[in-house]
């Protein structure tokens, strides 16, 4: 109670070590309920989201044609070639995956860890990490060219060739990896979702939506007996989907780490890959909670406190990542390897090594901004370090992906890369998607768990008090 | 039906018709439904129909694909997609298929077991004797035959690539006269009524212009018809021909001759700008080459021999060479004269030598000296008359005729001036002297000295006849097109470079029954129906210099697949004294030669889709050729790589792309022959430019530019193998250097010493500061016991290797390796299996290139393997790394984790499923690949399991009588496509469990080395070391930055 | 405020768990039965043939021997389908004016082949050689049935890979002495009744008796079988059959 209004003064001003509210004051558990509510069973759909859907819809076209020309021409018609025989598809599968982590760490791990702020963005943030790893998913899938075989012929399934999947092979375990992790978050999400499914079919109007919503919460009635199972089911998952965090993008590491490339080939691949990938992941849901709570009027829920908190969490993993960079070319020299040492030379100055340095400006030198409370403090500055983060991210993979390849052991096939325009259409394609599904579950479900909310409010403190009184 | 009209429509675009498209419109028009058919059949029997179509087609070009628009192969693409994606493709049922026997089989026909014939492919310089691989009668391969000198058992990269001609859908399918279709009947019938006309004035306005035959056969025929009309008059043309050899040869001796070298005997040699290690097109490539490495494989017995190259353009012989010095084609000859004179062979004094060039001289001289009798000068096909001479009189001097110098006739069985022939020829032609010209073969129109005009020409004889295996240019403007055989598909004969003769037999009837020279000269004589078969048996009745019944040596030379004792002797001859007199070029001038393509010939293998992709050595180059020229010529006149630019001779100009090639001389522009056609095929059509639009009688090898300048434009090439120079920087040793090569001597891929250093240290390729393979087996996973039964291996030696494509092109045929076209190439898609990686070390102003064949090294600790998920790529228990072409579902991550890069992915359906000419070519043991699938080398395993089940089978026949009796399979069994097609036999194939076997013996050298052992992949192919040999009077190429190689001399 | 659902809802739901997880399984169950199912495999199809050819007629009845008209069976990749000639051999003398031998007659007529339709068809992808498998001892009928009660010719054995394998992984479980055996459909293999006689050590084995098959000399040291699995693992032994993680490594079939 103390800190009341310091809030209201300009961040310069305020006391150092004063944190803005995780919840504006002034709330009740009804105006909570009904603020969050509004934004799904409103009769009257914003005409900016109906803009935003149709423009995603009509991207996620452009992905159908690049995929339906892609089964019908084969892999031909993406840049990759020998030696750089991987590309975009990897490249964006790898990015995907990394920002499907901070949903699953926010609400999962901050949990654990009795982070109250994680309440008003957990709910979002896995939503996002679901959208996520299902644009992760496509890549696999569409980087074959034929998905018809690799559809089933990665998954042991009892067939009459009378032979299995190799699980020698790190993509296998990427299989598994992945679609625990989904199956995981799915049901995560959804179980943080079923109380709140109740309240919608409590006050929906209409007798569809009642049942809909109805059918979705399974009959949750908020019982006595309906808490307390809710709770052992929500903390069992929370603790099943922990390990997943560091596992999944350790996995997809491996997809690289296990190879003889230089440059791929490197032990430190897992830290700095969940580290980069949880780096990536906060960038996301900062991208996508910036607009949207300004854009729904949530500052009182998602306030300065969460975008300072995430802003935090981006400096250190940056860090993190900074580090591994400094490893790797730290290796490079110490090993004294040939190949090792050529290949970061050519990284760094090879015909490619703009790139490089891109990277290393955008997710090293840009984000130390993040340092100042003024920048950290501002939302319309934190969205574009973001975004910039975002970028960032995705040229690591590229640098990882491709430098590494296009120039390896023998000289006589180094080669280069150039993506084209179907490389382009499938990669924006799944913005599209990710975008789009983003909107839907903004209009269908409420972006943040409303009855947590409650519980943050200073009324929900009731019973602490009276054995205060008591006292 | 809308389907139907539009093919209708569409036939009928041409305005040369029988039936018009309204009469088509009309008959169809009427038609309804079931009528509607009908009235199609009718239309079809009409009158006119078959013209229609026919001039729509006239040399039966097939319909094939269209880059626009839904082609029958997008279609089926489109199919096979979507019913792939309809059902999991395991749930789909097989179709049916029919199954068709014989009416009567053939006796000695066992369906499913291939047979070999012995026959010779005929080629300018000399037949090349081949042996014809045949499943069930259709030639699907070809060898080198063990059992002719010619070859012993090799073959060069135009051989291999014959057969694909064979399958050419592009082929002439049927004859016309003017653009009407005939057939040979109608032909005969002309031909009879000419002859009655032309009896009466001897045939004055007849005359034959052929290829250069090497046929005694055929050369018989022809003298009967010129006996039958004594004035009409034979020629002969080839625009690679050998006029300048010949002609010195007439100067020297007063008679025609053949140069025969014996490299064996040969301590010392000096090309004078001849090209004797990359193909047939030099005469006696196949047993030169094997000759000459055999004195580089280090045995014990035999001490190296030293290579001197002085040469203009950059060729794998002066890559190969100890010793090389850039010239300008124009100087060669002086520097010839001077060193002539040098060595008291006459020439000339030695004038505006430089100095390094006088260094050189003196150097070589002195080495010549001291082995005298045991040295060897060859002078260049591409040289003029004069530096043959020259080349005689250095080789007379020195005493090598004789030794490693003789002569014999020439393969040609009449040698003539064919550029004074054809002058004459054309002389009459416009003279109107001819009625009637009869081309046998060849192609003038194209490739004739442009000053002779030589299809105007034609316009003024009222019948040109052309008998060509494709509708070429100059078919175009010949009233009667007939359409040839195939050499696969004819009787023949043919001498090889030293004469001796051989057999051609055909493997099959002709695809599409044409005729062969044979039968077409054999109308003008009083046997109009002899057919090639009986002119063979009747010339060789008379000829055949052999003991005993005809019939029973005819088989023999059917089945050995050469004539014995059928070359005519060798002749003593010494060339006269006397030096030729040479005037030197202006040191300013820029000058142009005029080279045969390495992949395309003269441009008769323009549309073969195998050579066409095959990487010119050096350049490694795809698809085009260009204006060639050094650093510093590039540099001076600011031409950039690709940039086109004009060039002029005096007065005609012809615009080519820039390619700067290392090592070439300064002032000098070379351009290859054989590209820039447009009547060709859908393989070569309209790729390179025409070089023979400046190259006239006046100087047809060697020209002058008058004129270089840019066009503004630039022409993409495709270059496989990207040379990066390392930029000038604070270490002078650094300038020029090729990125690449350095890397490659960082990474040990090169490994090489001098000869001295080599005697001092045989171990150097190890004893250097080389990382070495990791002694244990170093692996998570649990290995594999490589120590029983067959364990497969190869070694290639670096030494041996000249970098000259046929077995590249040999895989290719093997293994039904795809063709993915120019595009495709350019951004890194090629399929070959075995690519010749070429690597420069020294300055790359005069750089040494050393040439690493690279396939599949079948790493027994292949990183390949772990990492893909469905298992697609495996090892065998006998140490095969194998690909399963149908389980691979395309991630291409084994190509990722390769460290040799030698997997080749099918980033688009390659394979030509569609073409029908195409399916009888491809080789029935090996699977055809599909779209998205990864392939490699395999050590041809189907070569390997045939031999195994051979093997086995006999083990079991020869049980029945002891039962103890055991049949491994022997050492040689089993031979890569590669290694047979070899040459040098660089290439050596087998099983490195028995310590007999040639392979294990030769992987037992010192000089053995395996490549990025380091990385503990354990490969099965290795490499074996190179020892060059240098002057160091002049220096050697080999230094390298960070290393040194040679070290001084001891 | 109203319930939206009644009571019975509860129930509903709990059921539409149970009904979903036996959809699932049944849906994987049938699935694995499909692809193997003979619809598939196209097992005991009896194709549309130009001539209806009985091989019951012509083994059983007549009694000819398979290699009479598959003559490469011994020693090529390819067993062979007999030329119109074969026909003709007998057909010229008998039943000359049948009508279903009509398209042989103007096949030999007319020198046009006899379009039949392939029975047992393997995808292009696999190699499978006739010669080495008949001269390891494994006989026609292990992979083709018995054809000598096939009055239309139809597809015995799935075919499928797994099938294959299921030899490559245990020869012993097929393989028969070489000789008669290898051609006679009917042979069932070693047992009480009819049983093998091997000279000891070699793979020269009879089944009339301790008699060497070539000299017919009586065998030295006999060996009686009377099952056959000892049968072929002692023959495996014989004939030198390669192990079974050779001969299922996968460059065995595919190239």
């Amino acid at each position: 109670m103390s800190t009341k209004g310091l809030t209201d003064l300009p961040p310069s001003k305020r006391p150092f070590l004063v944190d803005p509210p995780v919840i504006a004051p002034g709330h009740t558990f009804a105006s909570v309920t009904e603020k969050v509510m509004r934004t799904v069973l409103t009769p009257r759909t914003p005409f900016g989201w109906i803009f935003g859907f149709l423009i995603t819809f009509g991207v996620v076209q452009v992905l159908m044609i690049a995929a339906g020309y892609l089964f019908y021409e084969g892999v031909g018609i993406w840049g990759i070639t020998i030696p750089s025989a991987w590309g975009f598809a990897i490249v964006n599968f790898v990015w995907w995956i990394g920002i499907g982590h901070a949903g699953t760490l926010i609400s999962a791990i901050l949990l654990l860890l009795k982070q109250s702020w994680r309440t008003s963005i957990n709910r979002a943030a896995e939503a996002m990490t679901l959208f996520a790893v299902m644009c992760a998913g496509m890549f696999p899938i569409l980087h074959t060219g034929r998905p018809w075989l690799a559809a089933y012929w990665l998954f042991p399934i009892p067939l009459t060739m009378g032979v299995w999947p190799q699980f020698r092979s790190p993509l296998i375990w990427d299989v598994f990896a992945v679609s625990t992790y989904f199956t995981v978050s799915l049901l995560f999400w959804y179980t943080g979702l079923i109380p709140d499914i109740a309240t919608l079919r409590d006050n929906a109007k209409h007798k569809i939506t009642r049942t809909i919503y109805g059918v979705m919460c399974m009959g949750w009635r908020g019982s006595g007996r309906h808490w307390a199972r809710y709770e052992t089911a929500y903390l069992i998952l929370a603790g099943l989907s922990t390990p997943l965090v560091l596992s999944v993008h350790t996995v997809v590491s491996w997809d690289f780490a296990i190879a003889v490339l230089p440059g791929w080939h490197t032990t430190i691949f897992p830290p700095y890959f969940v580290a980069g990938a949880i780096y990536s992941g906060f960038a996301m849901v900062l991208t996508l909670l910036i607009p949207i709570r300004a854009a729904y009027g949530m500052k009182d829920f998602i306030t300065e406190r969460h975008l300072q908190n995430m802003a935090k969490v981006m400096l250190a993993t940056g860090l993190i990542v900074a580090y591994g960079y400094f490893m790797e070319a730290l290796m490079s020299w110490y090993a004294g390897d040939v190949f090792e040492t050529f290949q970061f030379k050519n990284r760094a100055t090879g015909p490619l090594g703009y790139f490089y340095w891109l990277l290393i400006t955008f997710n090293i030198v840009l984000p130390q901004s993040l340092w100042f409370r003024k920048v950290r403090s501002s939302p319309v500055v934190l969205w574009i370090v973001s975004i910039i983060v975002n970028i960032g991210m995705w040229l690591e993979r590229f640098v990882i992906v491709v430098i590494s390849l296009h120039r390896d052991f023998l000289p006589s096939s180094w080669g280069t890369y150039k993506a084209t325009r179907w490389d382009y259409a499938t990669f924006i394609g799944t913005l599209g998607f990710f975008t789009m599904a983003f909107l839907l579950f903004i209009r269908v479900l409420p972006m943040i768990s409303i009855f947590e909310l409650r519980v943050l409010l200073p009324q929900s403190r009731v019973r602490l008090q009276a054995q205060e009184f008591m006292k | 039906m809308e389907n139907h009209t539009d093919n209708l429509v569409q036939i009928t675009t041409t305005p040369k018709r029988k039936l018009s498209l309204q009469e088509v419109r009309e008959r169809l028009s009427a038609a309804k439904g079931k009528a509607y058919w009908r009235s199609l059949e009718e239309l079809v029997d009409a009158p006119g129909f078959e013209e229609l179509l026919e001039n729509e087609f006239p040399a039966g070009v097939t319909e094939f694909p269209q880059e626009s628009g839904v082609s029958r192969r997008n279609f089926m693409k489109l199919m096979g997609a979507s019913m792939a994606l309809a059902g999991l493709s395991a749930c789909t049922r097989q179709p049916e298929e029919p199954i068709v026997p014989y009416v009567r089989q053939p006796e000695d026909l066992i369906p499913g077991v291939p047979k070999y014939f012995a026959t010779t492919m005929p080629f300018p310089t000399g037949g090349i004797p081949v042996l014809v691989k045949s499943n069930e009668f259709r030639p699907t391969k070809i060898e080198g035959n063990a059992m002719h000198p010619a070859s012993s058992g090799a073959t060069d990269v135009f051989a291999q690539a014959s057969i694909l001609d064979l399958y050419d859908p592009d082929r002439a399918q049927n004859s016309s006269y003017r653009d009407q279709r005939r057939n040979w009947g109608d032909f005969h019938d002309a031909i009879d009524a000419y002859k009655v006309k032309a009896g009466a004035s001897g045939g004055a306005g007849l005359r034959f212009l052929s290829e250069t035959i090497i046929s005694p056969t055929l050369v018989w025929q022809m003298q009967t018809v010129l006996k039958k009309f004594p004035s009409a008059k034979w020629y002969q043309w080839d625009p690679i021909h050998r006029d300048s050899a010949r002609s010195a040869a007439k100067q020297m001796f007063g008679q025609y001759a053949e140069p025969i070298y014996n490299f064996e005997a040969a301590n010392v040699v000096l090309s004078l700008d001849a090209d004797f290690l990359y193909a047939s097109y030099f005469p006696g490539f196949i047993p030169y080459a094997r000759a000459f490495t055999k004195r580089r494989k280090m045995a014990e017995d035999t001490p190296m021999n030293r290579l001197y190259a002085v040469e203009s353009f950059a060729t794998t012989t002066g890559a190969l060479s100890d010793n090389r010095l850039r010239m300008r084609a124009s100087d060669i000859m002086v520097f010839a004269s001077a060193l002539a004179a040098a060595l008291g062979g006459g020439g000339g004094a030695a004038t505006g030598l430089s100095d390094d060039e006088q260094k050189f001289l003196q150097a070589v001289a002195k080495d010549l000296k001291a082995n005298a009798g045991a040295s060897l000068v060859i002078p260049g096909e591409q040289q003029p008359p004069e530096l043959h001479i020259l080349a005689a009189q250095i080789n007379q001097a020195l005493g090598n005729i004789g030794k490693t110098v003789s002569y014999a006739e020439p393969p040609e069985v009449v040698p003539t001036d064919q550029f004074a022939g054809l002058r004459e020829l054309v002389g009459d032609m416009n003279a109107g002297k001819v009625d009637t010209l009869i081309i046998l073969y060849g192609n003038p129109v194209y490739d004739a000295p442009v000053d002779l005009d030589f299809e105007g020409a034609m316009g003024k004889v009222a019948n040109n006849v052309h008998l060509s295996l494709y509708r070429n240019e100059t078919s175009r403007v010949s009233q009667w097109l007939l359409h040839g055989a195939h050499y696969l598909e004819t009787w023949s004969d043919a001498r090889a470079y030293d004469g001796t003769a051989s057999l051609v037999q055909p493997l099959i009837a002709p695809l599409y029954d044409g005729h062969s020279a044979h039968e077409l000269v054999a109308l003008f004589t009083d046997t109009p129906e002899m057919t090639a078969y009986q002119a063979i048996q009747t010339y060789w009745q008379q000829n055949g210099k052999a003991a005993g019944d005809f019939a029973t040596n005819f088989r023999r030379w059917l089945h050995d697949g050469i004539i014995p004792n059928s070359a005519p002797g060798a002749k003593t001859l010494t060339p006269r004294a006397g030096a030729p007199t040479i005037t030197p070029l202006a040191k300013d001038a820029i000058e142009v030669v005029f080279r045969p393509d390495p992949t395309t010939y003269d441009g008769r293998y323009n549309n073969n889709a195998w050579l066409q992709e095959c990487p010119k050595p050096l350049l490694r180059l795809e698809w085009d050729n260009a204006a060639m020229m050094s650093i510093e010529t590039a540099a001076r006149l600011g031409f950039e790589q690709e940039d086109v630019i004009r060039i002029t001779v005096d007065g005609r100009y012809v615009d080519a792309p820039v390619l700067v090639v290392y090592g070439m001389p300064e002032n000098s522009i070379t351009l290859n022959l054989g590209y820039g056609r447009y009547f060709s095929g859908r393989a070569g059509n309209g790729f390179g430019f025409n070089a023979y639009a400046i190259r006239s009688t006046k100087t047809p090898l060697i020209a002058v530019a008058e004129k270089l300048e840019k066009t503004g434009d630039t022409y993409h090439l495709a270059v496989v193998q990207n040379y990066t120079l390392i930029k000038p920087h604070g270490d002078p040793k650094w300038m020029n250097r090729s990125v690449q090569g350095a890397e490659a001597v960082r990474r040990d891929l090169i490994r090489v010493a001098s000869y001295d250093q080599y005697k001092k240290d045989p171990d150097f390729a190890h004893s250097q500061t080389f990382d070495e393979d990791p002694q244990s087996y170093d692996s998570l996973y649990p290995g594999f016991d490589y120590t029983k039964g067959y364990q497969w291996g190869m070694a290639i030696d670096m030494n041996s290797c000249v970098g000259c494509n046929s077995c590249v092109i040999a895989c290719q045929a093997e293994n039904n390796v795809a063709v993915v076209g120019k595009e495709q190439v350019k951004i890194g898609r090629d399929m070959k299996w075995l690519r010749i990686d070429t690597y420069y070390t020294g300055d790359l102003h005069n750089p040494r290139a050393f040439f690493q064949p690279m396939l599949c090294q079948h790493c027994e600790n292949a990183p390949c393997e772990p990492v893909c998920p469905v298992g697609a790529t495996v090892h065998t228990p006998e140490g095969v790394n194998t690909m399963v072409y149908n389980r691979c579902v395309g991630t291409r991550y084994c190509s990722n984790n390769c460290p040799y890069k030698v997997r080749r992915f099918n980033f688009k359906l390659f394979s030509d499923y569609i073409t029908p000419s195409l399916k009888p070519l491809r080789n029935p043991d090996v699977t055809v690949r599909s779209r998205g699938v990864m392939e490699k080398c395999s050590y041809c395993i189907q070569r390997i399991n045939a031999a195994r089940i051979q093997a086995e089978v006999e083990e079991t026949r020869l049980q029945e009588d002891d039962p103890t009796a055991e049949r491994k399979i022997r050492d040689g069994e089993v031979v890569t496509a590669c290694q047979q097609a070899c040459p040098t036999d660089a290439i050596v194939f087998g099983n490195i469990n028995d310590p007999d076997s040639r392979v294990t013996r030769i992987k037992a050298q010192p000089r053995n080395y395996g490549l990025l052992t380091d990385v503990n992949t354990r490969p099965r192919t290795s490499y074996i070391a190179s020892v060059v040999n240098p002057n160091f009077e002049i220096g050697d190429r080999t230094d390298m930055p960070g290393k040194t190689f040679i070290g001084e001399q001891s | 405020m109203p319930q939206v659902f009644n009571r019975g809802a509860n129930g509903l739901a709990r059921m539409s768990l149970v009904i979903l997880g036996l959809v699932v399984t049944s849906l994987a169950l049938t699935l694995n039965e499909l692809q193997r199912s003979p619809y598939v495999t196209r097992q005991g199809e009896r194709l549309e043939q130009p001539v209806p050819f009985s091989h019951q007629h012509h083994v059983a009845g007549l009694g000819l021997d398979c290699r009479y008209c598959h003559t490469s069976v011994e020693n090529s990749s390819f067993a062979g389908i007999p030329p119109t000639k074969t026909c003709m051999n007998c057909h010229s003398e008998i039943w000359t004016n049948a009508d279903i031998l009509e398209p042989v007659r103007s096949s030999y007529r007319n020198n046009t082949s006899i379009w039949w339709t392939k029975i047992h068809d393997l995808p292009d992808y696999v190699y499978f050689n006739h010669e080495i498998h008949i001269n390891k001892g494994i006989g026609c009928a292990s992979c083709h049935g018995p054809v000598d009660e096939m009055p239309l010719m139809y597809q015995h054995g799935s075919l499928q890979m797994e099938w294959c394998l299921d030899c490559h992984r245990n020869p012993a479980k097929n393989i028969r002495p070489i000789g008669d055996p290898i051609f006679n459909i009917g042979w069932k293999g070693p047992s009480q009744d009819n049983q093998v006689w091997c000279e000891q050590g070699t793979g020269d084995c009879s089944l009339s008796g301790p008699y060497l098959q070539k000299s017919g000399k009586p065998m030295l040291k006999p060996i009686v079988f009377t099952d056959q699995m000892t049968l072929g693992k002692y023959l495996v032994a014989q004939y030198h059959v390669r192990t079974p993680n050779e001969i299922q490594s996968c460059e065995t079939c595919h190239r």
